[in-house]
């Protein structure tokens, strides 16, 4: 009985292979767009706890100095003798092609069990410590290494986080050019009892938590949320798709139903085959979405590797791996899907009374109760957004607020466009204009859930365009007015430091330094920065809000600046104290410092030398006429040797902050447009499927005159009207979504606000683009109408149809 | 007694309250008698015909098939019922569009577990279904199709045919083609046949007649 029933069923799909690829289709790509961008977090946050791991060892302390920079050597030994239980590290750069790679030493012999210590234990120690050495980095890494010919041999190490090479701490010393010098030590956890206090071994260093790993994940995880958030929304356009095709494949098959349990199969039995049908379907479709999601990855890793590695610093190597987890989760999305998008169809099969009637109807009838039903859930949702909006806080609140406010207006996409076609169908005189908007009106319960994910996709377009141009234009601008100066050079110490002021002074308008420490306030990490009395502040700098003689109470001494991600952070605003280390400051003033994760406190350098005073004096700001830059900067490598590497110019430095930002927002802009793709699809399948269920609604027309050429061109001009109303209303939910994103998500995100402009030329495009879909999508439909048989029409004023 | 219909009332919500449309119907069939059921439409024929095959439960009164009181059954134990005892043939044919002509013929047979390839290709033959088991219903005339779903409807080999107006959707010369079709393969099948008609030249040809008016069985 079971297979008898289940091949009666499934011949539907083998009558249908159209309806069968919708269906799977839609359920692959939205488990694609959801897997990928779920493998891009994956990869990211494994590569930050590999990168702790092999650094750290998990070792929650390490000792450092306390302003900041590299400490003596000696002191390990010192240490070692007063019965601490620490291993020494040094870290910097090197560059090799493609970038720089993070070089981190390490003694083998007392490093923590991590994956570097075990890597170079397996190599061989007398190799790994002994001259030449060898480094140890992913294999991607490692190749990049390879490139420069100065380095040791590289060592192939899967278990190391990318981005990071390692190598013995006298090798590593030697390349850094570190020798004598350790940038920190690792206590070990289990430390002998009362041993001597690090002040009574040197008043320069202290002990501070490690958690790097835990930094990054803070500092990324808004940056990961909003990936996820627009992956679950691609995922939702997705189900728009998979809902409309498994509604209306149920509906199709409302008489098979019946006959079904007329001739005898129970109920449950029914069911029960149904959803095993869809789970094998979701299945296949979750495969081939897996596959899809790891393309996509794949192809998008690589900017959201730069952008992670350019913004947070976060070692993240732009290869995937595939892991056993997300293929589960991958799967366990696709039925998931599945069975949201099918439990309503589901709940009304097992619901059905037996002799219910056979005819296809709820697919392409929605009832105006069914309508009215559906305004009154998205005013539902509209007053759940409202209360999300005004009485929540977090990001959570942000995104119920935008994920309410987005379903609700998706909801009011049908009963808007009945209403707007009703008023054009009053409003016709002719009668083949007035059958066009009434017919119109008619396909629209068929075509709303298509048309609900174009409302979403082209919404979401203009909401995250909008945000992102916006972001764009205030960056550019904020750059301008922070990078005022037309040179940036780092000495490489002080003695080179006094030679570049000498040779400067005299020969640029000013030399502004640029000194700042690691600090941390309320137990939060945070830069300090002394800056400079000069017009170049005065005049430029970005403040959102300031007291009166802001600048003059800076230079004085008794006030500080501070960003704006502090003052939202920390809730302090101009008149407060900001407690710093060595006394608390006023604030004077807050300004804009965008893409900046930490917080930053700005003093005079009077206040912050005399705070501390071993603050390294290597970084610079010079101000000289534009015309006059290259000059200098010549003449800084030839006559006082600086290395090219340490002088930066303004422009290269702006294009260097844009081009992170424009990768920063690569993979947002892919996601739009695999969104606005799946929307399209959904028409095309919408139409498509439609297309076989009107021909009793077009052979009366065409018996009346109308040739099938002509029908078929009012069916393409219908696709278009009804893209351009949905364009049209999703202007002001995209808007709405770009002030939700600016206002609401990105302070709570970020802890900065942005202000929004309007991008009406973006729009110009959008549109044309989401017409040449709705267009190509009804493209085919309308070529097969206009090359239906007329036999076919007539068929359906046959009896014996 | 094979089917047996006892007292059987049945209203459906209507504006103004419940409304009546079985009040109190009793009949009986013997097995491989053929009966017609007649009446004006709304007099509850068709109501009658589905609470015989179980697909409807009636408010008051007993249905028993082979003395077997279906209302005890559930709704696993009426599903094997149809199944197996007995079989509907409707006015809209209720053929599975997506499956060809003979894996309709032999559709209820397979979820029966009953298959007889002999017995179903002598259907096919006798229905004049030969050339057209590999089409599908919507390729088929409507007296093609009402003939695969009496083909359909014998191939199991039932105890009872239920027959709810199956010549609704045919002209008269075609109506009659069918029928006596049909009658052929009851009477081969030895199978009991209830038919609904609202045809007084249709129904003469069954052994005997009953007329259902407002509910109830007239004189």
């Amino acid at each position: 009985m079971t297979r008898t029933a289940l091949s009666a069923l499934l011949s539907h799909w083998k009558r249908k292979p159209f309806q069968l690829l919708t269906f799977v289709l839609g359920l692959a790509l939205a488990t694609a767009l959801w897997s990928g961008v779920q493998a891009i977090n994956a990869e990211a946050r494994s590569s930050y706890g590999r990168a702790t791991d092999a650094v750290g060892g998990g070792a929650g302390e390490v000792i450092k100095a306390k302003n900041g920079g590299p400490m003596d050597a000696a002191l390990y030994g010192a240490l070692r003798r007063a019965g601490w239980r620490v291993s020494p590290i040094v870290e910097g750069w090197v560059s090799v092609e493609g970038g720089r790679v993070r070089l981190v030493g390490i003694d083998p012999f007392t490093a923590p069990q991590t994956a570097a210590a075990g890597a170079a234990i397996e190599t061989g120690p007398s190799e790994f410590i002994a001259a030449p050495g060898r480094l140890l980095a992913a294999p991607a890494t490692a190749a990049r290494l390879r490139t420069s010919p100065d380095l040791p041999p590289v060592i192939d190490a899967p278990e190391i986080a990318p981005g990071i090479a390692f190598a013995d701490i006298g090798v590593a010393q030697a390349l850094l050019g570190l020798e004598g010098q350790l940038s920190r030590l690792i206590v070990v956890s289990d430390q002998t009892p009362a041993l001597r206090s690090l002040n009574e071994i040197s008043p320069d260093i202290e002990r501070q938590a490690a958690g790097s790993a835990e930094d990054l994940a803070r500092l990324t995880d808004s940056f990961h949320l909003n990936l996820t958030a627009f992956g679950l929304l691609s995922f939702a356009v997705g189900l728009f798709i998979v809902h409309g095709t498994v509604g209306l494949a149920f509906e199709q098959r409302r008489p098979v139903f019946r006959t079904l349990r007329t001739l005898g199969l129970p109920a449950r039995r029914l069911i029960g085959l149904l959803v095993a049908e869809l789970m094998v379907f979701a299945l296949l479709a979750g495969i081939i979405g897996i596959g899809l999601g790891y393309l996509i990855a794949a192809a998008l890793l690589p900017d959201v590797a730069a952008t992670l590695r350019g913004l947070y610093g976060a070692p993240v190597e732009g290869q995937l791996t595939l892991r056993p987890i997300w293929w589960a989760a991958g799967l366990g999305i696709a039925i998931l899907g599945t069975a949201t998008a099918a439990g309503s169809s589901l709940w009304k099969i097992a619901r059905m009374p037996i002799l219910a009637p056979a005819r296809p109807r709820a697919w392409a009838m929605a009832s105006e109760r069914a309508l009215w039903a559906q305004g009154a859930a998205a005013i539902g949702l509209l007053a759940v957004a409202l209360i999300a909006g005004t009485a929540g806080a977090g990001l959570v609140a942000g995104f119920l607020m935008l994920g309410a406010l987005l379903i609700a207006c998706a909801l009011l996409l049908p009963l808007i466009l009945a209403g707007a076609l009703r008023l054009a169908q009053t409003a016709a005189r002719q009668p083949l204009a007035q059958w066009f908007w009434a017919d119109t009106r008619q396909q629209l319960p068929g075509l709303s859930l298509a048309l609900m994910a174009l409302l979403l996709a082209l919404a979401t377009n203009i909401g995250v365009g909008t945000m992102v141009s916006s972001f764009r234009l205030t960056f550019t601008g904020w750059l301008d007015q922070r990078l005022a100066s037309e040179l940036y050079v780092r000495a490489e110490d002080d003695a080179q430091a006094g030679r570049l002021l000498a040779y400067l002074t005299p020969r640029s308008e000013a030399v502004l330094p640029i000194w700042n420490v690691e600090i941390e306030i309320g137990g939060a990490p945070a830069e300090l920065y002394g800056v400079a009395d000069h017009p170049t502040y005065r005049e430029n700098w970005p403040l959102l809000s300031a007291l009166p003689d802001v600048w003059d109470r800076v230079a004085d001494g008794s006030g500080a600046l501070i960003n704006e991600q502090l003052s939202r952070r920390d809730g302090y605003g101009p008149g407060d104290d900001v407690p710093l280390p060595g006394g608390a400051l006023t604030v004077v003033g807050v300004y804009s410092d965008y893409g900046n994760p930490l917080a930053q406190v700005l003093i005079s350098p009077e206040v912050l030398t005399a705070r501390y005073p071993d603050v390294p004096r290597l970084n610079y700001g010079v101000r000289v006429s534009p015309d006059r830059a290259d000059a200098l900067a010549d003449g800084l490598i030839r006559d006082v040797g600086l290395a090219e590497d340490n002088l930066t110019d303004q422009a290269a430095l702006k294009a260097f902050s844009i081009d992170v930002f424009d990768r920063t927002f690569t993979v947002t802009g892919a996601l739009n447009v695999l969104t606005l793709a799946v929307a399209g699809f959904a028409i095309l399948t919408s139409l498509l499927t439609l297309a076989t269920m009107r021909l009793p609604q077009l052979a009366p027309v065409w018996a009346l005159g109308l040739t099938r050429a002509r029908l078929a061109r009012l069916e393409l001009v219908r696709a278009l009207v009804l893209a351009t109303l949905t364009l049209v209303l999703a202007i002001p939910v995209g808007l709405l979504l770009a002030w939700v994103l600016l206002a609401v998500i990105n302070v709570e995100a970020f802890g900065w606000r942005l202000p929004m402009h309007i991008f009406p030329r973006d729009w110009a495009i959008l549109g044309a683009l989401s017409l040449v879909a709705a267009g190509a999508a009804s493209l085919w439909p309308a070529w097969r109408l206009a090359r239906i048989a007329p036999s076919e029409l007539i068929k359906v004023f046959a009896n014996e149809r | 007694m094979l089917l047996e219909l006892d007292d059987i009332h049945k209203s459906y919500p209507g504006d103004a309250g419940p409304a009546p449309v079985l009040r109190g119907v009793s009949l009986s069939l013997e097995a491989g008698q053929t009966l017609a059921l007649t009446g004006e439409s709304g007099s509850g024929k068709s109501t009658l015909l589905h609470m015989a095959a179980g697909l409807e439960v009636p408010d008051r009164g007993r249905v028993l098939i082979g003395g077997t009181d279906i209302a005890s059954l559930g709704d696993l134990g009426r599903a094997e019922m149809r199944r197996t005892r007995l079989s509907v043939i409707f006015q809209q044919f209720n053929l599975i569009p997506s499956l060809d002509v003979a894996a309709n013929l032999a559709f209820q047979a397979r979820l029966a577990g009953r298959e007889d390839h002999a017995w179903q290709t002598q259907v096919t033959r006798r229905l004049g279904l030969d050339e057209h088991t590999a089409k599908y219903p919507e390729q088929l005339s409507g007296g093609q199709q009402q003939r695969v779903a009496i083909g359909r409807a014998l191939a199991v080999r039932p105890d009872l045919v239920l027959a709810d107006e199956p010549t609704g959707n045919l002209d008269e010369a075609l109506g009659d083609e069918v029928i006596t079709l049909m009658l052929d393969l009851v009477a081969e099948t030895g199978a009991s046949l209830l038919m609904v008609t609202h045809s007084d030249r249709l129904a003469g040809r069954l052994g005997s007649r009953l007329h259902l008016s407002r509910g109830q069985i007239a004189a």
